[in-house]
């Protein structure tokens, strides 16, 4: 019990006195997160408008693919793309592993199925006589997809919350691909398994409480964009 | 606010951050995988700033185990490893992998239990101590993750002529770190094999009154020999071999060896200087 208050305390110390080791792995985790969200949606919000506004063969086996896909355990993406970024891999030219940029492609790859699937249920959700009235109104295709996009703003806010919880948590992708380098690839994630592998519970807890605290500021941030998007 | 320029100020901060990227340095980055104790004691917070400030190159590392540190040796993912299971470097050598494998300093092992000791194994040999827990069916927690200890756990039941114990109810395979392990084995009430610095750690958090004591200690097999081995460039031609060589190096000079003695933890020295 006491490691929980213990935790609570050190958190505030730490960010108070502006501990560089927390402030690396807070860069390292926003750095990264933010790279991955950027490819995910980019990549996962058009796929997903197909995915559920689409209507062509395969559609159903392609939605349950990507449904199983949200159960990838971040571990075998993790052991995944290493083998792809690895010097002896396909891609090892590159030189991405143990940077962020390569840890942002596996965690892009976490985020992806998730903004694919809120995606394509929440353009499923719309009432199926919005795509005809455009299509009657003369609305190219463009304008009847980002139209439509737009009227389920919502679910796609819903889909990049869900997205980033999921980025901003894992730590197997971060320890394989980012190999939890000290002031280069050490995430607060990573941060916190090492601090409870050394056995410094408090230290984690504190490390766990700031993560939070990081997802309370982006969620916030996005109260205030669900504000706007209200009709 | 529109959900559109809150995705192009989302896009720009992201990019943004991507471009600014770490600063080269003069020396160079000097990639090295190596096992957990050498981390989790402090060792290379405390070796790393001063080898950085008197050659310039920056060293960086990755921290698992044994096994997967050789494993990313051999696939030309680091540069220098530093570990301790002298049979798997010495297949990590022959194979090609590595050169130049170089002994450089030495802590040892001790079997811990519970102080009441039911299995008797105080003030046996290791050999006595390994049999006597498996006639007593006493719960031994075994780390089970291919690390550097648990190769020498291994190695000790063969040493010993003991079968090495899988599905024996009394022998649990945690698959977790030393100090996780270690938490296990006390709430288990079991025996488990620690490298001296995690016991030591532990020893201090639990304000000297571990639930678990070192029951048998300072037998010659029991000791933990550390290498540092440098990635072979003919298998790995981006392999930084000149810096790995010049870690080595320093690691092995009389400087170096005098830093590993130096480094205390708990008011006490953890690594033994060896390098010939």
């Amino acid at each position: 019990m006491n490691y929980i208050l213990e935790g609570l305390v050190q958190a505030f110390r730490l960010l108070a006195r502006g501990d560089p080791e927390t402030f690396s792995a807070l860069e390292a985790t926003v750095r990264s997160s933010s790279l991955a969200m950027l490819a995910s949606l980019v990549l996962g919000l058009p796929l997903g408008f197909v995915l559920g506004h689409g209507r062509f063969r395969g559609r159903r086996l392609l939605r349950t693919l990507v449904d199983t896909c949200l159960a990838l355990p971040t571990v075998l993406i993790g052991l995944v793309v290493y083998s792809f970024l690895s010097r002896r891999g396909p891609l090892g030219d590159w030189g991405m592993l143990f940077t962020l940029p390569g840890l942002a492609i596996g965690q892009a790859i976490l985020a992806l199925p998730v903004v694919m699937a809120l995606t394509a249920t929440a353009v499923e959700g719309l009432d199926r006589r919005l795509g005809l009235t455009l299509l009657t109104l003369g609305a190219s295709r463009r304008q009847l997809a980002l139209t439509t996009l737009w009227e389920a703003r919502q679910g796609l806010l819903a889909a990049a919350v869900n997205a980033y919880g999921r980025v901003v948590t894992e730590v197997g992708i971060a320890m394989m691909v980012g190999g939890n380098i000290k002031w280069h690839t050490r995430t607060v994630t990573t941060a916190i398994a090492l601090e409870t592998g050394k056995g410094e519970f408090a230290q984690g807890i504190a490390l766990g409480i700031i993560l939070l605290g990081l997802a309370l500021l982006v969620n916030l941030g996005l109260i205030r964009l669900r504000r706007g998007a209200t009709p | 606010m529109r959900p559109y320029h809150a995705l192009a100020v989302f896009a720009v901060a992201a990019l943004l951050l991507a471009s600014l990227s770490a600063p080269a340095l003069a020396g160079g980055q000097l990639m090295m995988a190596t096992t957990t104790s050498t981390d989790d004691t402090g060792l290379l917070n405390y070796l790393a700033p001063i080898f950085q400030k008197e050659t310039g190159i920056e060293l960086k590392w990755t921290a698992t185990g044994t096994g997967k540190a050789l494993e990313l040796g051999k696939n030309c993912d680091v540069d220098v490893v530093l570990v301790h299971a002298p049979g798997a470097e010495k297949k990590f050598v022959e194979s090609g992998a590595g050169v130049n494998r170089r002994q450089v300093m030495y802590n040892d092992f001790v079997l811990l239990g519970p102080a009441d000791d039911p299995a008797g194994i105080k003030g046996k040999t290791m050999a006595q101590a390994l049999a006597s827990l498996r006639q007593h069916k006493a719960i031994f927690v075994s780390r089970g993750d291919k690390s550097g200890t648990h190769m020498m756990e291994l190695g000790l039941w063969k040493k010993a002529g003991e079968q090495v114990p899988d599905k024996e109810s009394w022998y649990v395979q945690a698959g977790q770190g030393m100090y996780k392990t270690l938490i296990l084995a006390s709430e288990k009430k079991g025996y488990t094999l620690c490298d001296r610095g995690t016991f030591f750690k532990f020893e201090a958090d639990n304000q000297g009154h571990p639930p678990l004591v070192v029951l048998l200690e300072g037998e010659p097999e029991l000791l933990n020999q550390y290498s540092v081995i440098e990635v072979n460039p003919a298998a790995c031609p981006k392999a930084k071999q000149d810096l790995a060589k010049r870690f080595s190096d320093w690691l092995a000079s009389p400087h170096g060896q005098k830093l590993m003695a130096d480094f205390k933890v708990y008011g006490k020295q953890l690594f033994t200087p060896n390098a010939q």
